[in-house]
């Protein structure tokens, strides 16, 4: 029911979660999409968004609570928001939510405060990298206005917390990783093909691009790589989606799940919502925005729950070949090795070129070697025309 | 703005960037690499927070001159010697 607010499942694998503070009071006005939560799991604090709108009306469960997922914690009542707030109409700029009402992407510019918070230019901007709600904090400022330092030290407490973590925390994520990669490599018989792709041209166009461009809107390789393997899912959805109660279920949107590791030795997927249909622009801005996140412990739980197909790089760890483990229940992940020069035979000529091998391990249940060649082939293509991505 | 001032103001761009590092662990000229997991996401994020900052360019080919917290300063404070001279 749309009226009760409930422990979310933040992956496959989690049973419970704690809920670690309130973002809402009783008697707050919600909008789907609201952080209204932080609940901490084995991947660290997350900030838990509302699919609802309504009123707040009584916090069930107290903050230090550790619940089972599906625990009403808090109820609504429904519609009172919005008779006397109309929702503010969705931005016309952000086509790239369509598709996703269920979730919040984080957009890459902060909409005001609804409270008037006096905070310096710089401070704001400091917390929106941080991912910072400007309404929590205190300002020690001349007349209380928020100032970078006050900023810095609620960044570093947060970040303390979620990134600093306890030996328990690191345990308990390697307990997660432990049963997932099991579990992976016990159920799902994985086949592996790699290709090695010349990134020459890739490069070429990304020099060109980050060159004539503004410092803000420069691309890493990650991104066409991401949205490569997005357009790859999409034209082939057997390998976009979930494997469960013996079946396949191809997914509607392709939610491209990147790898990335936080600097407390743990490692976390959140996902490019319909990373498909969305510009290189806003796929780089967006891994931007939640790598920091990430590592600044604020992940949005849809982020976490929904990656439909996986890529984990190792790019930059001089790895050649990297063959990947998939994230059950999704059916396929996607590797990439580091980008190296290599003699490159072009029109029977040898010649220098920039070479990234990239490897598929998919689901044998789902499909099969001839189909993981197309899959592999349309991610190489794609990646060799790279200003049409 | 002097020296010690410079520093500060380089070492809080990059603590808004990693807010995740122990200012007090960090050693100004050992390469952030050689101290915790910094990868070129990191490196793009620090290069847009010092433009941000000091109106600096930082084109994809100076991002070597970003590898410590010694080397960025000394670089940030090169290029506002060039913009001023």
């Amino acid at each position: 029911m749309a009226n009760e607010f409930r422990m979310p499942s933040l992956g496959p694998d989690m049973e419970a979660g704690t809920l670690v503070a309130w973002k809402v009071h009783p008697g707050d006005a919600v909008k789907r999409g609201d952080v209204v939560a932080l609940v901490e799991t084995d991947k660290g604090v997350i900030d838990v968004e509302i699919f609802a709108t309504g009123t707040i009306e009584k916090l069930l469960v107290e903050p230090g609570t550790h619940v089972p997922v599906g625990t009403v914690l808090a109820q609504l009542k429904n519609g009172e928001a919005s008779s006397e707030v109309p929702a503010p109409p969705a931005p016309a700029s952000s086509p790239e939510t369509v598709g996703a009402p269920q979730v919040t992407v984080h957009a890459a510019v902060q909409p005001p405060a609804a409270r008037h918070q006096r905070i310096s230019p710089a401070a704001r901007v400091r917390a929106h990298a941080l991912g910072l709600n400007v309404d929590s904090l205190r300002g020690t400022g001349p007349g209380g206005v928020i100032t970078l330092d006050d900023v810095s030290k609620a960044g570093r407490a947060n970040a303390k917390r979620a990134n600093s973590p306890s030996e328990d925390q690191v345990h308990d994520m390697r307990r997660i990783i432990a049963k997932a990669m099991t579990r992976s490599k016990h159920e799902i018989p994985h086949y592996y093909l790699s290709i090695e792709c010349c990134f020459s041209r890739a490069q070429g166009w990304l020099d060109q691009h980050n060159a004539a461009v503004a410092i803000e809107e420069r691309l890493l390789p990650s991104a066409l790589v991401l949205k490569a393997v997005a357009l790859a899912a999409r034209a082939m959805p057997e390998f976009n989606g979930f494997y469960k109660d013996e079946q396949f279920q191809a997914a509607a949107d392709v939610h491209a799940g990147m790898a990335i590791a936080m600097r407390g030795g743990r490692l976390v997927a959140p996902a490019i919502l319909n990373a498909d249909r969305k510009p290189l622009a806003v796929i780089m801005s967006e891994l931007r925005d939640l790598t920091t996140r990430v590592r600044s412990g604020h992940m949005r739980a849809a982020e976490l729950a929904l990656s439909t197909i996986t890529i984990t790089s190792l790019a930059e760890e001089g790895v050649d070949l990297l063959v990947p483990v998939i994230y059950p229940p999704q059916v396929a992940i996607v590797g990439c090795g580091s980008i190296v020069e290599r003699p490159w035979i072009v029109d029977g000529l040898v010649q220098p070129a920039r070479v990234m091998t990239i490897t598929l391990a998919a689901d044998h249940r789902v499909t099969d070697g001839r189909a993981g060649a197309r899959f592999l082939r349309h991610v190489h293509d794609s990646l060799q025309s790279p200003e049409k991505l | 703005m002097n020296a010690s001032e410079l520093d500060q103001r380089v070492l809080q761009i990059f603590l808004s960037i990693a807010a995740d590092v122990d200012p007090q662990q960090l050693q100004r000229d050992v390469p952030f690499r050689d101290q915790f997991d910094f990868d070129s996401m990191d490196t793009l994020n620090f290069a847009i927070g010092l433009h941000r900052t000091f109106g600096i360019e930082v084109p994809q080919t100076d991002y070597r001159e970003l590898s410590s917290l010694g080397s960025t300063i000394a670089y940030v404070d090169r290029q506002l010697a060039a913009a001023h001279a």
